[in-house]
C-alpha cells in the first residue's frame, strides 16, 4: 500500500449512460464527503430524455462534485478526475478534464459496438490520443460480475451494480470512509440479492484500488475548517420546500401548494407532498393555470398560497398573477428557471426569466421579485418571498434555477428561534363607516405604512365583500371605471411595490468596497462563481467590489448610490443582459454585461477572463 | 361551521348594495332572484358562503350577493374554487359560470373539478351565445347559427353540457331553466345539499343576442308537451295528460313513446342514484335540439368520495402518525454532522 498524499481540493466527475446510475453514484460520493467534513458543491448534469438511446452521447448523464478542506462555492471548472463508464461519456466530457488529469474508464464497454454508438471509428484508448492524461483502464463490468457470482446473482443483473464498483474504486483512491455507503446500501435496497450485489461490487472496487499497482498513489482531502455547528447537505429544491414549510410555521398559516409537474420544479411538489403533518396541502393540478388559480383560491381563504413552475409554465401563470396584483392577495409564485424559449433545455440552467417576472403581464402590474443565490439559501429566499407577499398582500415571484435546484452544498443549520416572525393579522371587524354612519368593511382601505389592504377571510361575520379583476374603487373595492379612480389605483399599486424596498436591510458590498474601481453586480446562482472569481482576482492583487442582489424588484434604495461609486460596473448573467438593462435604464450608468447562454453555469475561468478583458479595455481610458 | 351560530336570515341579508347591471329582460335576473330567495332556507350564513365566478355576463353574479365573492378570470373559477374549498372545507362554495366561460376557455378546469368531486355547487348559465362580447357563437350554439363571427353559419358542432359533465364523472348533474323559479330553487337546494361537485345547467334566455332560444321548450304554452320532468323512482312521463313517456327500445336506445301503446310498465323508471351513468347519459342525449321534448330535473346523484374531505383525511392521518410538524426535526431529516 502506498502513502497517502494530501489535496486541498478535488473535483470528480462521474459520467455514464442515463441508465448507469451516475446521479446516485455522485450523490453517494458527495454524502460521504459531507459527513466526513469536507466543504463541497455539486453539479448534476443530465439529459431531458429519461432514457435516450443507450450508449449515445445524447444519453450521457454526469455528476460533478468539488470537495475541499476549505470554504468553496462552485463545483469546479475542470475535473481532476473523470470516471467514464462508456465511450459516449468519454466523448461528451473529456474536454472538461484538466490537462494531466486522471481518467478512469470501464474498459469492458469499449467494444466495437459501443464505440460506434458514441461515434468513434476506432478505440481512443489505444490510439495514443489520451497520452496527456493519467489513463486507468479497469474492466469494471467483468470484475463486478465476478464479485457477484458467489451470491448467485445472474450476470445480467450483476452488471447493473458496476456503478458501485466505480464508487468503491474512487472511494479508495481518495480515502473516503466506506461504512456510511455500506450502511446506506443495506437500508436502501430491500431485495437482499440487490443489496448484496451492490455491496460486493462496492467492496470489489475498493479492494481493486488497494491491490493493483495500476491505480497508484492514494490521496485524501481533509475536513474543511467550517464554522462550528450542526450541518446537513441539501439541494436547492429541498431547501426551498423546507423554506415554504418554515414560512407557513413562521406566519402561522397553513400552506397550500397548487402545482403541475414540470422539470426542474417538480421536486418541490414531491418534497412538500411528504409533509402533510405540517398541515401542508398539495394539489397536483390539471394544468399550470389551474395550479396558480388553486393557490390564489387558497390565499383568498387565508392560507399561504404557493405555486411552483418552470419554463413555459411561467407564461401560463401570467393571468392569475395579474388577478392577484389586482385583488391584492398574497401569492407565492416559484420559478425554477431553465433554458428557453419554449421547451428549450428542460434539464439545463439559465437565468432568463427576469424579464418575464418584471414585465410579463398585461397592464401595469408591478410585483416584487426575490432571487435565491445558493442551494441552502433557497430556504431563506422562500421565507423572504413569503414575508413580502403576506405583509404587502401581493404576488411575489421567487426565482431559482436548475443549477440551484439540483445542486447541493453543506448547510449549517439555523437556529429556528432566529428565523423572522412573518405573522400578519386578519381583519375581523369593520374598519370604516359609510355615508349613513354605519360601520362597514372597506376592503381597499390601506395601511398607511405599507399601503397594504386589509385581509378579511371568508367565515368572518359582517365583513362579506367581493373582489375581482375589474378596476375597483379605492377604499370600498366596488367596481369603478372612472378615470380619476383608475389613475389613483394604478399609482397606489405601484407605490405599494416601490415601498417594499424600505423593508430591506442595507446592501452589503463584498471584496474591496472602498478601494475598487470595478464592481461586480450579480444575482441568482452566479453567486458561487462570482464568489470564487472575486477571491481569485483579489489574490492576484486586483481590487474588486461585489454586490449580490436577492431583491430584484423593487431594487434596494441604496443600490444606485453604491453603483455610482465605481468606474466600472459589470453584470454577469446567464441570459442576454436582463438585469444589466434594468440597471442601465434605472441608474443611467454604463454597466457592462457578461453573458452566457449555454445551459451551463459560468466557470471561474470564464468569468475571470471576462473581467480581465474589461479591465484591459478600461486601461488608458480616462476615468 | 357551527349550526347554532347561524342567525335566521331573509332574502335582504343575501343581497348586496350593488345595482344589478344585466340588460333589462335578461334571464339572469330570474336566476339571481331564485338564489337570493333560496339562501335563507338553506340553514347557512352569508359569511360562510362564497361565490366564485369567471368572466361573462353570468359571472357578474357574485357582485350582487352579500357573501364573500370573487369575480375571477375567464374560465378559471372552478380552479380557484378548488383551492378555496380544499383550504376551507367549512365554507359553502358556489361557482357561477356560463357556456363560454365553463365549456370553452374553462373546459379543462370544469371537467377536472367534476372529476375530483370537489364540494362545489356549479351553476352553468347556458344561453348558447357570447353575450358580454356582443354576440358570437358559443360552444353550445347549434350548427348553422348565424352570428357576428359566423356570417355564413357556425360550422362548430356544439357540446351537450350534461353529457360533458357525466363524461367527467360528475356525481350530481341536473338541468333547470330561468322561467321557473320554484323548479330552480328545488334543483339548487338539492345541488347545494349534495356533498361533492354538483353541476346544474340552466337554460337561460339572452334577450339581446339570442332571444327565444328555448321558447319551443320552456314557454308556458308548450311546457307540458316539451318538458320532461325527471322524478326519482317514477316512470318518466310527460304531456298534458301524462300520455307520453320514455322507454328503452329493443336496440338499447331511449325513445319517446305513447304510454297507451307500450303500457305504463314498459316506461323507464328514473333512478338518479344508479351507480352506472349510462342511463343518465342517454337521458342527457334524449333531445337532439331545442325543438324536441327535453328532460329537466336531476339526471344523476351518487355518493362518491369528496375531494377536500379526502385531502383533510390524509392530513389528519399524517398528523396522527407523525405528530405535529417539527421544523427543527425537518431540517435534520437528511442526516446531519457536527463541526467543532
Amino acid at each position: 500500500m502506498t502513502d497517502t498524499g494530501v489535496l486541498d481540493r478535488l473535483v470528480v466527475r462521474f459520467a455514464g449512460d442515463s441508465g448507469d446510475g451516475m446521479q446516485l453514484t455522485g450523490d453517494r460520493f458527495t454524502s460521504v464527503s459531507a459527513t466526513f467534513g469536507n466543504d463541497l458543491s455539486t453539479f448534476p448534469d443530465y439529459p431531458a430524455e429519461i432514457r435516450a438511446p443507450a450508449g449515445t452521447v445524447n444519453g450521457v448523464s454526469s455528476f460533478q462534485v468539488q470537495l475541499a478542506d476549505h470554504d468553496i462555492t462552485t463545483p469546479g471548472d475542470n475535473p481532476n478526475v473523470l470516471v467514464a463508464m462508456n465511450p459516449a461519456a468519454l466523448k461528451a466530457d473529456l474536454a472538461r478534464l484538466e490537462p494531466g488529469g486522471t481518467l478512469i474508464v470501464n474498459d469492458d464497454s469499449f467494444e466495437e459496438r459501443d464505440l460506434a454508438k458514441a461515434g468513434y471509428d476506432h478505440n481512443p484508448l489505444d490510439d495514443g490520443s489520451l497520452a496527456g492524461y493519467r489513463l486507468i483502464r479497469v474492466p469494471m463490468t467483468s470484475l463486478t460480475k465476478q464479485a457477484c457470482e458467489p451470491l448467485g446473482v445472474k450476470p445480467r443483473d450483476a452488471e447493473r451494480s458496476k456503478n458501485f464498483f466505480a464508487l468503491g474504486l474512487v472511494s479508495w483512491m481518495y480515502t473516503r470512509p466506506t461504512e456510511p455507503t455500506l450502511e446506506w446500501i443495506a437500508a436502501r435496497f430491500k431485495d437482499p440479492l440487490v443489496a448484496g450485489a451492490n455491496t460486493a461490487a462496492f467492496q470489489a472496487g475498493f479492494h481493486f484500488g488497494e491491490t493493483t499497482e495500476q491505480v497508484g498513489h492514494r490521496y485524501e482531502v481533509r475536513p474543511a475548517k467550517l464554522p462550528a455547528g450542526e450541518y446537513t447537505s441539501v439541494t436547492g429544491n429541498t431547501a426551498l420546500a423546507w423554506g415554504l414549510v418554515a414560512a407557513g410555521q413562521l406566519a402561522q398559516l397553513p400552506v397550500t401548494l397548487g402545482s403541475y409537474p414540470i422539470t426542474p420544479a417538480s421536486d418541490i411538489l414531491h418534497e412538500l407532498s411528504k409533509h402533510k403533518h405540517f398541515g401542508v396541502r398539495t394539489i397536483q393540478a390539471e394544468d399550470e393555470i389551474a395550479a396558480s388559480g388553486m393557490a390564489l383560491g387558497a390565499a383568498f381563504a387565508g392560507h399561504l398560497g404557493v405555486t411552483t413552475t418552470s419554463g413555459p409554465g411561467v407564461s401560463l401563470k401570467g393571468e392569475t398573477i395579474s388577478l392577484a396584483v389586482s385583488i391584492e392577495l398574497p401569492l407565492l409564485v416559484i420559478d425554477i428557471q431553465r433554458g428557453g424559449p419554449s421547451t428549450g433545455l428542460p434539464t439545463k440552467t439559465e437565468a432568463a426569466d427576469l424579464n418575464i417576472a418584471m414585465y410579463g403581464r398585461h397592464g401595469e402590474a408591478p410585483l416584487p421579485i426575490v432571487a435565491a443565490y445558493s442551494p441552502a439559501q433557497c430556504f431563506f429566499a422562500a421565507i423572504e418571498a413569503a414575508r413580502i407577499a403576506l405583509t404587502y398582500r401581493t404576488p411575489v415571484i421567487l426565482l431559482s434555477d436548475g443549477f440551484l435546484a439540483n445542486g447541493s452544498e453543506p448547510w449549517r443549520l439555523p437556529d429556528i428561534a432566529d428565523l423572522p416572525d412573518i405573522r400578519v393579522a386578519f381583519t375581523t371587524s369593520p374598519n370604516g363607516t359609510d355615508a349613513d354612519g354605519n360601520s362597514v368593511y372597506l376592503p381597499y382601505l390601506r395601511d398607511p405604512d405599507t399601503l397594504a389592504r386589509p385581509w378579511a377571510i371568508p367565515g368572518t361575520p359582517g365583513l362579506m365583500h367581493r373582489v375581482g379583476g375589474l378596476e375597483k374603487a379605492d377604499r370600498t373595492g366596488n367596481v369603478d371605471y372612472t378615470p380619476e379612480n383608475h389613475q389613483r389605483m394604478g399609482d397606489l399599486r405601484a407605490a405599494k411595490i416601490d415601498g417594499i424596498a424600505a423593508s430591506y436591510p442595507p446592501l452589503v458590498v463584498h471584496g474591496d468596497p472602498d478601494e475598487a474601481d470595478l464592481c461586480v453586480l450579480g444575482w441568482g446562482s452566479t453567486w458561487a462563481t462570482i464568489h470564487a472569481t472575486v477571491e481569485r482576482q483579489r489574490r492576484a492583487g486586483h481590487k474588486v467590489a461585489w454586490i449580490h442582489l436577492t431583491n430584484l424588484n423593487p431594487l434596494p434604495n441604496d443600490l444606485g448610490e453604491h453603483l455610482r461609486r465605481y468606474r466600472t460596473v459589470v453584470v454577469p448573467e446567464l441570459n442576454r443582459g436582463q438585469l444589466c438593462n434594468i440597471v442601465r435604464a434605472k441608474y443611467l450608468i454604463d454597466a457592462q454585461p457578461i453573458n452566457k447562454m449555454s445551459g451551463l453555469p459560468f466557470t471561474v475561468g470564464e468569468l475571470e477572463a471576462a473581467l480581465d478583458q474589461i479591465r484591459t479595455a478600461q486601461q488608458g481610458v480616462p476615468a | 361551521m357551527t349550526d347554532t351560530a347561524i342567525q335566521l336570515t331573509s332574502k335582504k341579508d343575501w343581497s348586496s348594495d350593488q345595482e344589478v347591471r344585466w340588460c333589462p329582460g335578461c334571464g339572469d335576473y330570474g336566476i339571481l332572484q331564485a338564489v337570493q330567495q333560496l339562501m335563507p332556507d338553506l340553514g347557512v350564513s352569508p359569511e360562510n358562503t362564497v361565490f366564485i365566478s369567471g368572466i361573462g355576463c353570468s359571472s357578474r353574479f357574485p357582485y350582487y350577493m352579500n357573501t364573500y365573492g370573487m369575480h375571477s378570470i375567464h374560465g378559471r373559477a372552478p380552479a380557484i374554487a378548488t383551492g378555496l374549498a380544499v383550504a376551507r372545507p367549512d365554507l359553502d362554495v358556489w361557482v357561477i359560470t356560463g357556456d363560454g366561460d365553463g365549456l370553452s376557455i374553462g373546459g379543462n378546469h370544469l371537467i377536472h373539478a367534476l372529476r375530483r368531486n370537489v364540494n362545489l355547487t356549479i351553476l352553468l348559465f347556458n344561453n348558447r351565445i357570447y353575450g358580454l362580447t356582443k354576440g358570437q357563437f358559443s360552444p353550445t350554439s347549434e350548427v348553422g347559427k348565424v352570428t357576428k363571427s359566423t356570417p355564413f353559419g357556425s360550422i362548430d358542432p356544439p357540446f351537450n353540457p350534461l353529457a360533458v359533465a357525466l363524461g367527467a364523472e360528475a356525481s350530481f348533474v341536473a338541468r333547470t331553466h330561468d322561467l321557473d323559479r320554484k323548479h330552480m330553487m328545488e334543483i339548487f337546494r338539492a345541488a347545494h345539499d349534495h356533498r361533492g361537485a354538483a353541476f346544474v345547467e340552466i337554460y337561460q334566455n339572452c334577450n339581446v343576442f339570442n332571444d327565444g332560444q328555448f321558447n319551443d321548450i320552456t314557454k308556458r304554452t308548450v311546457r307540458d308537451e316539451m318538458m320532461i320532468d325527471l322524478v326519482h323512482g317514477q316512470p318518466i312521463v310527460f304531456g298534458a295528460d301524462r300520455q307520453r313517456g320514455v322507454a328503452m327500445g329493443s336496440n338499447g336506445f331511449l325513445q319517446l313513446v305513447e304510454v297507451a301503446d307500450v303500457g305504463i310498465d314498459n316506461i323507464l323508471v328514473h333512478d338518479q342514484h344508479h351507480p352506472h351513468p349510462s342511463l343518465a347519459f342517454a337521458l342527457a342525449r334524449l333531445n337532439t335540439d331545442d325543438h324536441s321534448p327535453t328532460p329537466f330535473g336531476i339526471f344523476r346523484q351518487v355518493e362518491r368520495q369528496e375531494y377536500a374531505g379526502a385531502v383533510g383525511a390524509q392530513l389528519a392521518a399524517a398528523a396522527e402518525k407523525k405528530g405535529p410538524g417539527d421544523l427543527a426535526a425537518l431540517l435534520r431529516s437528511n442526516g446531519t454532522w457536527t463541526v467543532g
